[in-house]
C-alpha cells in the first residue's frame, strides 16, 4: 500500500502518480530524507510555522504560493520546466540532433557524475547552515534562511528524481549516498571543498549565498543547456528558485554595509575599532570575508584546464552559460582561450584550447556577474558618502584548485613569498579574531520588525508583506 | 486593443535597477521574451511586454513591479533603460499634458496601476473583462424596504449641521470630514448604503444654480446618534483636480467648512439596491477605498448595534479598505477598536513611505482561502465602493479566487448579480 498521496504530498509534473517504479524508489528514499532533515536540517525549527514560498506547479501562478507551513511538512515537489518535443541539441558534436529523453549508454557515467556532484551540494548547504537559525538578526532573515533551506531540500529532490528515474539501481544507490555524506565529516565529507567549509555566522551566510549560490546559478545555467532534456528542464526550474538565495546574499551584505555606513557617518569615523565598539562590522572585516568567500567559490568551477570539461561539452552534457545566445560555432574546436599560470614568479597568460578551458570560461562569466554585484554594494557606500570601496580579489588569490593552487598571492595579484603571506594573511583573509568578533555580534532577534544592531532593515518585505510581518510563528 | 493604448498612453513596465539583483528569473519566465539584459541592467521592452504579470511573483526582490504612465511615443527604450542607475520618477501631470496626454487618459496612476495591468493581462488571453456586468441592480432578498426621492432636486428640504470633524489625521493634505446632519421632524428615513444629495449655495460660472452633489450615508438606519433623526456623511475635501492642479471642490469645501448650526439644502434619499441584508446569518464582504468607506461604516455600525442587542447570529463581516497612507484612511482610529471576532479588517496602503504599494485586490488575493469559502456560501454579499479604477481589479480578484478553487465564475458571477449579492458603486 502506498503511504503517500502523490498529488497532494509531492506536487509534481512528472506523472508520479502513475509511475510505479519511481514511486517505489521514492518511498524508500523519502523517509530517509525526513530523517536526514530531522538530524541535520535547521536546528530547533520543528514547531515553527514559517511563511514560505512553495512551488506547486511550474506556471507563474503555481510557482510562488505563499503561506505559513511547518518546514517538515513543506511540499518538496518534483518539477520540470515545460518541454519542447522537437528540441535540438545546440552545441557539441551532436549539434542538430534531437535532444535525448533517456540517458545514452556511452554518457551514462559522466551524466551520473554531474548530477551527483550537483545533488551533493544541495543538502550540504542545509547542513552548513543548520545552526544559523539560533542567531538570526531578525524574523525576516530567519524566514529567508528557512526558505533557502527548504528550496535546497527541493533541489535535492530534483536531482534524486533524475537519478532514480534514469539511472536504475546505480541511481538509487547514489540517491541514498547523498543523504549519507555530511558536510565537514572527516570520514564521509561532501564532494566539493566549499561545501565542507563552516558557515559560522550570518555575514558568512550572506557571503555564501551571494557568491556560492551564484556559482549555483552558473552551474545550473550550464546544465540547463544539456542535451539530456530532463536535466535541462529540471535545472531550468531550479534556477528560478536559486534567484531567491542570491537575493538573500546580495541584499544581506548590502544591508550590513548600509548599517556600517550609517554608524560611520553618525560617529564620523572610519576607525575599525570604534565601529566595532558601536556593534557594527567594519568594512575591513567585510572585505576579508568577501576575499575568502570569493576565492573559495571560484575554486568550485574546477581546474582551469580540464579534459572532462571538454568531454562534457563536446558530448553535449553541459553547455556554456547562455549557450543559446552566443554567436560562435558552438563546437569550439581549434579555438583558444587565455588562462593564467605563474612563470618565473610572474603571472602570465597563455592560450590553451578553448574546449579544455571551459571551466575557466564559466568562471570568468561568474566573475563578471559577481563584480557587478559588488559594484551595487559600492553604490550603498557612495550614496552614504563613504569613500571606501569593496573590491573582488585577483582571480589567482587564495586558490586551492587548478594551476594556481598553492601559489601565494596578494589580493591585487602580486606573487608573494611564504614570509609575506604569513605576515599579511590576516589582512587579507578573516582572522580568528575577526570570526570571534563577528560571532560576538550574533544574538537572536526574532521580534517582528526588530533587527540586530549590525544590519539595516530590508527595503521591502517578502511577497510585498510589511517588514514587520510575522514571518515565523513560534509553536 | 485596450483603452490605454488607444489614448496614446501606456503603463510602462520597468525594473528598479537599485533593487534588482540580476538573477535572470524574470527573463527566464517571461512568456513573450520581453525582458533582456546586458552586463549592467535587466530591462523590459515596452513594445513586447503585454503586462501578463508572469514575472511578478517569481521575482525575489520586488524590483520587477514598477510601472510608469508614459505617452506611447515617449516610452523608455531598452537602450535608455540599460544605462539607468535608478528608476526615473513618474512624469508629472504637466509633463504628461505637454506630451498630449490628458489626465483623464492617464488616469490616477497610483490608484489604477494594478487594475490596469491586470486588465491588460486579461486582455492578452481573453476578450475584454467587463466588471460592471456583474453588479446587481436588485437588493439582497432580506434587505429592508428603501424610500427614495422623498425630496427630489426641485423640492429640497433643509437639515441642520450638528457635527463636523476631521476623521483623518490632522495636518495632512488630504482631509476627510465626518459631517452630521439633523432633520428635526422632517421625514427622511435612510438605510445603510443609500445616499443623499447636498445642494451647494450660489451659482456657477455661467450663472446657473449649482446642482446637488451626492454623498453616501455613513450612519446606520436609526441615526448617527441612535434614536435621532440624523445622518452622517464622509466627505473628502477636494483641493486638486484630476490633473493635480489646485482647484476647490465646490461642494466638498462647502460641506467641510460647515459650522454646527448651519443649515443645508438636501435632496434624496437615493438608491434602492446597494442595501445590506437583514438576515442575521448573512455574511458581508466590504471592499472600499477612501470615502467609499461611508456605506461600509454604516453597515458595520448597524451590525455592531445589532450584536450589542443580541439580534445577530454569526454572519461574518470582512473589510478590505485601501488608502494612500494610514493617515489618510478615514475612521482609522475607531476601526482599530472594533473587536477582531466581530470584523475581519484588512487595510491596504498604497503610499506608505518605505513600504511596497498594496492595494485592496492584493489583500483579497492573500485572503483567497477565506474569500473562496464565502463565495461558495449563498449567504455572502459583496459590496464595492470607491474609485472607479479599483472596480475591475477587485472583480477580477474575486473571479480568480473563484477559479482557483474550481468554481465556474460565469455561474458564480451571474448568481451574485441575480441574487443581489454583488454591488458595485464606484465613481
Amino acid at each position: 500500500m502506498s503511504t503517500i498521496n502523490y498529488g497532494e504530498k509531492i506536487p509534481n509534473n512528472v506523472n508520479l502518480g502513475e509511475d510505479r517504479t519511481l514511486q517505489r524508489a521514492l518511498e524508500g528514499w523519502q523517509p530517509n530524507f525526513i530523517n536526514w532533515w530531522d538530524d541535520v536540517g535547521p536546528e530547533g525549527s520543528t514547531n515553527h510555522d514559517v511563511y514560505l514560498r512553495t512551488a506547486v506547479s511550474v506556471d507563474p501562478q503555481g510557482w510562488a504560493q505563499f503561506g505559513h507551513v511547518k518546514m517538515r511538512d513543506y511540499r518538496w515537489g518534483i518539477f520540470l520546466n515545460p518541454g519542447d518535443a522537437n528540441r535540438e541539441i545546440h552545441f557539441g558534436d551532436h549539434k542538430g540532433e534531437k535532444a535525448w529523453q533517456d540517458v545514452p549508454g556511452e554518457h551514462r557515467a559522466n551524466l551520473r557524475r554531474i548530477i551527483v556532484t550537483q545533488g551533493d551540494t544541495e543538502p550540504a548547504s542545509v547542513e552548513q547552515q543548520r545552526h544559523l537559525g539560533l542567531t538570526a538578526p531578525s524574523m525576516y532573515d530567519l524566514r529567508n534562511l528557512f526558505q533557502i533551506n527548504v528550496e535546497e531540500g527541493r533541489h535535492l529532490w530534483a536531482m534524486v528524481y533524475l537519478l532514480q528515474k534514469h539511472f536504475g539501481r546505480d541511481g538509487r544507490e547514489e540517491a541514498d549516498a547523498l543523504l549519507q555524506r555530511t558536510s565537514g565529516d572527516e570520514n564521509n565529507p561532501r564532494i566539493l571543498g566549499a561545501f565542507n567549509e563552516k558557515t559560522p555566522d550570518w555575514l558568512a551566510f550572506f557571503m555564501f549565498t551571494y557568491f556560492t549560490d551564484r556559482d549555483g546559478k552558473f552551474q545550473l545555467a550550464a546544465l540547463a543547456e544539456s542535451a539530456f532534456d530532463p536535466l535541462a528542464r529540471t535545472t531550468k526550474f531550479m534556477l528560478t528558485e536559486e534567484a531567491h538565495h542570491m537575493f538573500v546574499g546580495e541584499s544581506g551584505v548590502s544591508r550590513v554595509i548600509a548599517r556600517t555606513a550609517q554608524v560611520m557617518n553618525e560617529l564620523k569615523t572610519d576607525d575599525a575599532q570604534k565601529i566595532r565598539a558601536a556593534g557594527c562590522i567594519d568594512l575591513g572585516t567585510i572585505q576579508r570575508y568577501l576575499n575568502f568567500h570569493y576565492s573559495v567559490t571560484i575554486d568550485l568551477f574546477g581546474a582551469d584546464q580540464s579534459s572532462n570539461a571538454a568531454i562534457f561539452y563536446s558530448s553535449g552534457l553541459k553547455g556554456r552559460y547562455e549557450e543559446g545566445k552566443r554567436t560562435d560555432d558552438h563546437i569550439l574546436k581549434g579555438q583558444t582561450y587565455k588562462v593564467l599560470e605563474v612563470k618565473e614568479g610572474q603571472l602570465v597568460e597563455k592560450d590553451v584550447p578553448m574546449l579544455n578551458a571551459l571551466n575557466e570560461v564559466l568562471r570568468d562569466d561568474f566573475i563578471k556577474d559577481s563584480v557587478a554585484g559588488v559594484g551595487r554594494w559600492n553604490k550603498v557606500l557612495e550614496k552614504a558618502g563613504i569613500p571606501t570601496r569593496l573590491v573582488v580579489p585577483h582571480k589567482a588569490f587564495n586558490r586551492q584548485i587548478g594551476a594556481l593552487a598553492g601559489i601565494k598571492m596578494s589580493p591585487e595579484g602580486r606573487v608573494v613569498n611564504e614570509i609575506e603571506w604569513a605576515a599579511k594573511r590576516d589582512e587579507w583573509l578573516p582572522s580568528s579574531e575577526d570570526f570571534a568578533f563577528v560571532a560576538s555580534l550574533m544574538g537572536r532577534v526574532v521580534e517582528p520588525g526588530k533587527f540586530a544592531g549590525w544590519i539595516s532593515p530590508p527595503v521591502m518585505g517578502i511577497n510585498r508583506q510589511p517588514v514587520d510581518f510575522e514571518y515565523v510563528r513560534f509553536g | 486593443m485596450d483603452m490605454a493604448v488607444e489614448a496614446g498612453v501606456i503603463k510602462q513596465h520597468l525594473i528598479d535597477p537599485e533593487i534588482c539583483i540580476r538573477c535572470n528569473t524574470c527573463e527566464a519566465i517571461c512568456p513573450v521574451n520581453a525582458i533582456t539584459h546586458d552586463d549592467n541592467n535587466y530591462v523590459v521592452r515596452a513594445d513586447i511586454c503585454n503586462g501578463c504579470m508572469a514575472c511578478i511573483s517569481p521575482c525575489p526582490t520586488g524590483s520587477i513591479d514598477n510601472w510608469r504612465t508614459m505617452p506611447l511615443v515617449r516610452a523608455y527604450t531598452i537602450e535608455e533603460q540599460l544605462t539607468w542607475e535608478e528608476l526615473p520618477a513618474e512624469l508629472t501631470p504637466e509633463q504628461l499634458e505637454a506630451a498630449g496626454v490628458s489626465a483623464e487618459a492617464a488616469g490616477d496612476p497610483a490608484a489604477a496601476a494594478p487594475a490596469l495591468t491586470q486588465a491588460q493581462a486579461q486582455a492578452a488571453i481573453e476578450p475584454a473583462f467587463n466588471s460592471a456586468q456583474y453588479g446587481a441592480t436588485v437588493p439582497p432578498w432580506s434587505a429592508a424596504h428603501a424610500y427614495t426621492n422623498l425630496f427630489p432636486p426641485k423640492t429640497p428640504t433643509t437639515a441642520t449641521v450638528v457635527g463636523n470633524f476631521n476623521c483623518t489625521e490632522a495636518g495632512f493634505d488630504s482631509e476627510t470630514h465626518h459631517i452630521v446632519l439633523d432633520f428635526g421632524v422632517v421625514p427622511f428615513p435612510v438605510l445603510e448604503g443609500q445616499s443623499i444629495g447636498i445642494v451647494p449655495p450660489g451659482v456657477d460660472a455661467i450663472g446657473k444654480r449649482h446642482h446637488a452633489r451626492q454623498y453616501s450615508v455613513a450612519s446606520p438606519r436609526n441615526g448617527e446618534r441612535p434614536g435621532y433623526n440624523n445622518v452622517s456623511l464622509t466627505v473628502k475635501r477636494v483641493t486638486e483636480d484630476h490633473e493635480g492642479d489646485p482647484v476647490r471642490g465646490v461642494c466638498s469645501n462647502y460641506v467641510c467648512d460647515l459650522k454646527v448650526g448651519d443649515t443645508v439644502h438636501v435632496v434624496g434619499p437615493f438608491g434602492a439596491s446597494f442595501l445590506m441584508p437583514n438576515h442575521p446569518k448573512s455574511h458581508i464582504v466590504m471592499i472600499c477605498t477612501g470615502t467609499g468607506s461611508a456605506p461600509m461604516r454604516a453597515m458595520t455600525e448597524w451590525r455592531r448595534r445589532l450584536r450589542k442587542s443580541g439580534k445577530f447570529e454569526g454572519g461574518k463581516l470582512m473589510l478590505f479598505f485601501g488608502a494612500r497612507t494610514q493617515q489618510e484612511l478615514p475612521y482609522f482610529g475607531p476601526l482599530q477598536s472594533l473587536p477582531k471576532d466581530f470584523i475581519d479588517i484588512n487595510l491596504a496602503f498604497s503610499r506608505t513611505p518605505g513600504q511596497p504599494k498594496r492595494y485592496v485586490q492584493d489583500l483579497m488575493r492573500e485572503r483567497a482561502a477565506d474569500l473562496a469559502a464565502l463565495l461558495k456560501d449563498g449567504s455572502s454579499h459583496f459590496y464595492v465602493c470607491g474609485l472607479k479604477s479599483m472596480e475591475e481589479g477587485v472583480v477580477l480578484a474575486l473571479r480568480d479566487v473563484a477559479k482557483d478553487v474550481g468554481l465556474d465564475w460565469d455561474t458564480v458571477g451571474a448568481a451574485l448579480k441575480r441574487e443581489g449579492r454583488l454591488h458595485l458603486e464606484t465613481y
